[in-house]
């Protein structure tokens, strides 16, 4: 009797890795066919493209297209540009998206609510309508420096980061999130005089690691994946980012080993900081929850 | 005491020697090769000697990745940030020499008599620019594929007519050795559109635009040449010579790999294929009824107008245009040097060269795109006209449509100071 | 008592600042583009023009054509016993007997007429805006909820307590990281017309029976790829939204519904579901503004063909007002886009408000 109970219980489990595992199947494959790819001769990819050869390391497999590809272009200063220039917004981002999202969803003021639609509004934007008045603008800004007053943004990092640190979509998640969090935690923390920073700081961040990294790493992906504008404000190599680095791949003899080398390579921080953030702020799955 | 009388004096003859060779003006420069190493080289090697040459300009070079280039510049124009020295592709310099970014070539036009048409640059009768090499476009075919398939080979003074041309399509796809008989490269999407098909539409005798007056297309793209062309056009497609979606991958090796039977394509790809396909033979294009016609026109260099130093910029120019660069680059990657003197020099050009037969080409058969500033408009919109006949529309309402297009936005800027 | 004013704006005002400086500024000046002839580069200042920006991409109109007669005033078929009509072009091009349709060109029709031989035609004067329009709705009807649904199963797959969940979490996530770049060009791989993997696969299931299909060469096809690539793509990152979301629902309540024996579908439809309700909104929200939002799959897989199949608003913002220099026609679209979503984001909102008792 126990045995076939444990035998179907081993059943029903393997099938749900099965399952598991089938679905993962289609999600990584371009990631996989990425690094193979990048381990080929580029003539020998892409004819093993049209075929299951193209997952597989086969053929004449080494890392030359690596060493290529830092040949090409600064892959290193690229990466550490995005690197610095996603971080600090990123930071940036969550702290004064989340006091906004705190404060729209917990407090009450006046004008509260068109702040909100306003906020909501800039969803429907994309970048592109507003990226010539902002280049326009941005050649005009002035800005403290260590020499003192300066006009004009273009070829710095701030460029990069300032514009894109407060947007709706990150407020707007901080405010749902905020929204779920049972009420009674807010007021039993003002009855015992609390401020409203310390009620933000001490009772709702602490609880809303899932939404940090959510946040976060939507904001990373966006920010790192930025193209048209670092294109259009930034005309010395010294502060370009990954993706404009990437068009130094693409001549008129595309070297496709070395594409598929350079994207493997920056996508790794990415990879390392969405696992960082699960490990960090997202407990294991299903083991807490808020209320109760 | 000694020992500061010693540095004061070393002091002041240092200075006195530092104002008397007074630091040489510094021009900015940019350059579309970032990720290109071998043009990269060749561009640093002229500035190098350049800057050795003579001691009152210095060049300080940026580089920018070509697919980039365009929108890189357009931008840092919008915001007043541009260079002494920038290079233009050819036509797209009316639409900055109009716009006010580029100043007219401070250099007589007398110093490049004996370059090749489409490497100057001039707008409205002043040049603008001035180009270190053209680029052509031939037809790929192997030899053995020419003998197979009992096809007389093309030369430039004998091409093949719109006939001999289709039976030779016919032949190839009858043949069933190949996926297609024509790999026309309608997986490059953007500029090769216009500049590799236009001259098809004015082999039939038709254009892009009225290039007598540049103020409209029509007629040119909806007469009945163009519409004669529109439907051979679209033959090619529904005759199944030719894919009209193409995959990057098939066009960077299908040739090579014998999946095509003839291949439309540019000299830049020829030392490639060379060292793939042993019996490659570039023929020249079909006279498919008003005479053969190819491309013309590639990056060429010019001096902005927020430039302080035009002469300095012009000095360099002048420096780089030497025979001894020009056979460099043509070298280095594959392309028709600007004069026949510097094609003696080079190893593909020169006489019994691999790809000779391009210079010749480039001479005889090749048109300039439409000089104008709207071109940015009439490419994208000849680009989309191509594609949807490719796909099966209506020809004549498709060229129709491109042609007020093209029209209604000459009218909206003014014609476009033509 | 949570009325603060002080504290309230205090908290909202650095990011609400720095969103109306970088977003809603520059913004107005689009909507300002969009009123004149603003060309990108010109040595011509931009002249106001009022709505003819807007005119010129909405106009419509509509013309009854009669059928072609011979001598005797039968109507005249092609082979294949079709009617065969005047062309369009007389009427559209330089007719001054028509002068509310010049230029226009055709959009759809449909027969008409006692026998139906009359053919009505409803024209446009900017027929690929018109096509961006409608397959853009299409998509973001058909993606919503299909996306939504999706990913909210895996939400609900994943929420799990097994051994290395964490691991498939991840991978499930991972298309959402991976480069537009490699997406496209695998997607162009599997939906190759000759030797592509998806026409392999059909091939080899069916033994033969299932012919290869063009995928992105033929409009009828081309969109539905394009929908099946998107969801592919960016169905990890709402699982991860549901995800927090489904943490914030207690255990607790959970051991509540298993100790009454309530089934999976009961415990899914009054346990978690009701704690989903901001999560939802949340998601259906993001889900429509960027489905609106289309662009990079139709720029690097189809250009917005093949025959206008798979244009999209915002692609044909980006192709005017950069592609073409056209600004101000560039920003007429993205005002459109931007009353469009909002009308509906409104709509959205007041259908699922909060219903107070």
């Amino acid at each position: 009797m126990t045995q076939s109970l444990v035998n179907s219980d081993r059943l029903r489990l393997f099938v749900r890795y099965l399952v598991l595992t089938l679905i993962a199947a289609i999600f990584i494959f371009p990631l996989v066919f990425m690094v193979m790819s990048s381990l080929k001769p580029s003539q020998q990819l892409l004819i093993d493209s049209g075929s299951l050869r193209a997952f597989l390391p086969v053929g004449d497999v080494s890392l030359d297209n690596y060493f290529a590809a830092f040949q090409r272009a600064p892959v290193g200063l690229f990466v550490a540009n995005s690197l610095l220039i996603t971080g600090t917004t990123v930071l940036a981002s969550l702290f004064l998206c989340s006091l906004a999202g705190f404060s729209i969803a917990i407090l009450n003021w006046r004008g509260k609510a068109f702040v909100l639609s306003a906020i909501l509004a800039t969803l429907t934007v994309p970048f592109e309508t507003i990226a010539v008045p902002l280049l326009l603008m941005s050649s005009k800004l002035p800005w403290i420096g260590m020499e003192g007053l300066e006009l004009g943004w273009l070829n710095t990092y701030r460029v990069q980061i300032i514009p894109f640190i407060a947007d709706g979509l990150t407020i707007f998640l901080f405010v749902q999130y905020f929204r779920d969090i049972p009420k009674d935690l807010v007021e039993a923390a003002r009855a015992e005089g609390a401020t409203w920073w310390q009620v933000y700081y001490k009772v709702m961040m602490p609880l809303s690691g899932p939404i940090i990294a959510t946040a976060a790493i939507l904001k990373f992906l966006v920010m790192y994946n930025q193209y048209l504008w670092p294109l259009m404000v930034v005309q010395e190599e010294g502060y370009r980012p990954v993706l404009v680095g990437l068009q130094y791949f693409f001549q008129l003899n595309t070297a496709w080993g070395e594409v598929m080398a350079y994207l493997s390579m920056i996508t790794v921080p990415v990879l390392v900081f969405y696992l960082f953030l699960q490990r960090a702020f997202i407990a294991s799955i299903a083991s807490t929850g808020v209320k109760g | 005491m000694k020992h500061l009388r010693l540095t004061a004096g070393a002091l002041l003859v240092s200075t006195a020697l530092s104002s008397v060779a007074h630091a040489a003006t510094e021009l900015t420069m940019w350059y579309h090769g970032a990720g290109n190493e071998v043009e990269s080289a060749i561009v640093n090697q002229i500035i190098d000697d350049f800057n050795a040459s003579q001691p009152e300009y210095t060049i300080a070079l940026e580089s920018f990745p070509q697919g980039a280039y365009n929108d890189a510049v357009q931008a840092a124009a919008l915001a007043g940030n541009l260079p002494d020295i920038i290079d233009v592709d050819g036509p797209v310099m009316p639409g900055w020499a109009w716009a006010g970014y580029i100043a007219p070539l401070p250099i007589d036009e007398s110093e490049f008599a004996d370059f090749l048409p489409g490497t100057k640059g001039i707008w409205n009768g002043t040049m603008y620019s001035i180009g270190l090499w053209d680029a052509a476009v031939a037809l790929y075919a192997r030899q053995s594929t020419l003998d197979e398939l009992g096809l007389r080979t093309p030369t430039l003074d004998n091409p093949w007519s719109k006939d001999e041309f289709m039976a030779a399509l016919d032949a190839a796809k009858a043949s069933g050795n190949y996926e297609y008989a024509l790999d026309l490269g309608t997986a490059w999407t953007g500029e090769w559109y216009p500049y590799a098909f236009s001259p098809f539409l004015q082999s039939f005798g038709g254009d892009m635009i009225d290039r007598s007056s540049y103020k409209t297309a029509e007629g040119a793209l909806n007469g009945d040449a163009a519409i004669a062309f529109g439907e051979w056009w679209q033959n090619l497609f529904t005759g199944g010579y030719a894919q009209a979606t193409q995959d990057g991958a098939d066009r960077d090796t299908g040739f090579n790999t014998g999946k095509y039977a003839f291949s439309w394509n540019g000299n830049w790809a020829a030392v490639g294929t060379l060292e793939n396909v042993d019996d490659v033979v570039f023929l020249p294009a079909p006279d498919l009824g008003n005479g053969s016609v190819i491309g013309a026109a590639s990056w060429q260099f010019g001096v902005t107008t927020a430039s302080k130093h035009p002469e300095g910029a012009a000095e360099f120019i002048k420096f780089a245009t030497q025979d001894k660069y020009l056979a460099a680059f043509s070298d280095g990657i594959g392309l028709i040097p600007s004069t026949a003197s510097a094609a003696a020099m080079t190893k593909n050009y020169s006489d019994g060269g691999a790809l000779e037969v391009f210079f010749g080409l480039s001479e005889a058969q090749a048109l300039v795109r439409p000089v104008t500033p709207g071109y940015a408009v009439v490419a994208k919109v000849f680009e989309k006209a191509l594609a949807d006949i490719a796909n099966g529309a209506d020809v004549a309402d498709t060229l129709d449509a491109a042609v007020d297009e093209i029209d209604a936005d000459i009218a909206k800027n003014g014609g476009y100071g033509n | 008592m949570t009325q603060s004013s002080v504290s309230g704006w205090g908290f909202a005002l650095p990011a609400f600042a720095l969103m109306v400086t970088f977003i809603i500024l520059p913004f107005f000046f689009a909507i300002w583009f969009s009123l004149t002839n603003q060309r990108l580069i010109s040595p011509n200042p931009a002249k106001f023009v009022g709505l003819s920006n807007y005119t010129q991409l909405l106009s419509v109109g509509t013309i009854l054509l009669e059928p072609e007669r011979d001598e005797q005033g039968v109507i005249v078929r092609s082979k294949d016993g079709e009617i065969k009509y005047p062309r369009l072009r007389k009427f559209t091009r330089k007719n001054p007997d028509y002068p509310n349709i010049q230029g226009m060109r055709e959009w759809f029709s449909w027969q008409t007429g006692p026998n139906d031989e009359f053919k009505r035609i409803i024209l446009a004067k900017d027929v690929v805006f018109m096509r961006a329009l409608k397959n853009t709705f299409v998509f973001v009807l058909v993606v919503a909820p299909l996306q939504a649904g999706l990913a909210l199963m895996l939400a609900l797959l994943i929420n799990q307590k097994l051994r290395g969940i964490n691991i498939y979490r991840a991978i499930y996530f991972m298309p959402v990281v991976v480069s537009i770049v490699v997406v496209a060009f695998l997607w162009r791989l599997i939906y190759d017309g000759n030797n592509g993997l998806l026409n392999n696969l059909l091939g080899a299931i069916s033994f033969g029976w299932i012919e290869p299909v063009d995928w992105l060469g033929q409009p009828s096809t081309a969109m539905g790829s394009i929908i099946a690539m998107s969801i592919w793509q960016a169905v990890g990152f709402h699982m991860v939204i549901w995800l927090s979301g489904l943490q914030t629902i207690s255990p607790t309540l959970y051991e509540a519904a298993d100790l009454e024996g309530a089934s999976k579908w009961q415990t899914f439809r009054f346990v978690t579901w009701p704690g989903l309700r901001n999560t939802a909104v949340l998601v259906l929200i993001v889900i429509t503004m960027q489905a609106f939002g289309l662009f990079a799959q139709v720029d690097v897989m189809t250009n917005g063909g093949p025959l206008d199949s798979t244009q999209t608003i915002v692609f044909q913002a980006i192709e005017r007002g950069y592609g073409k220099q056209d600004i101000s026609g560039g920003s007429a679209i993205s005002v459109l886009l931007f009353l469009i979503v909002l009308s509906i984001s409104l709509i959205q909102r007041y259908l699922t408000r909060e219903r107070h008792a």
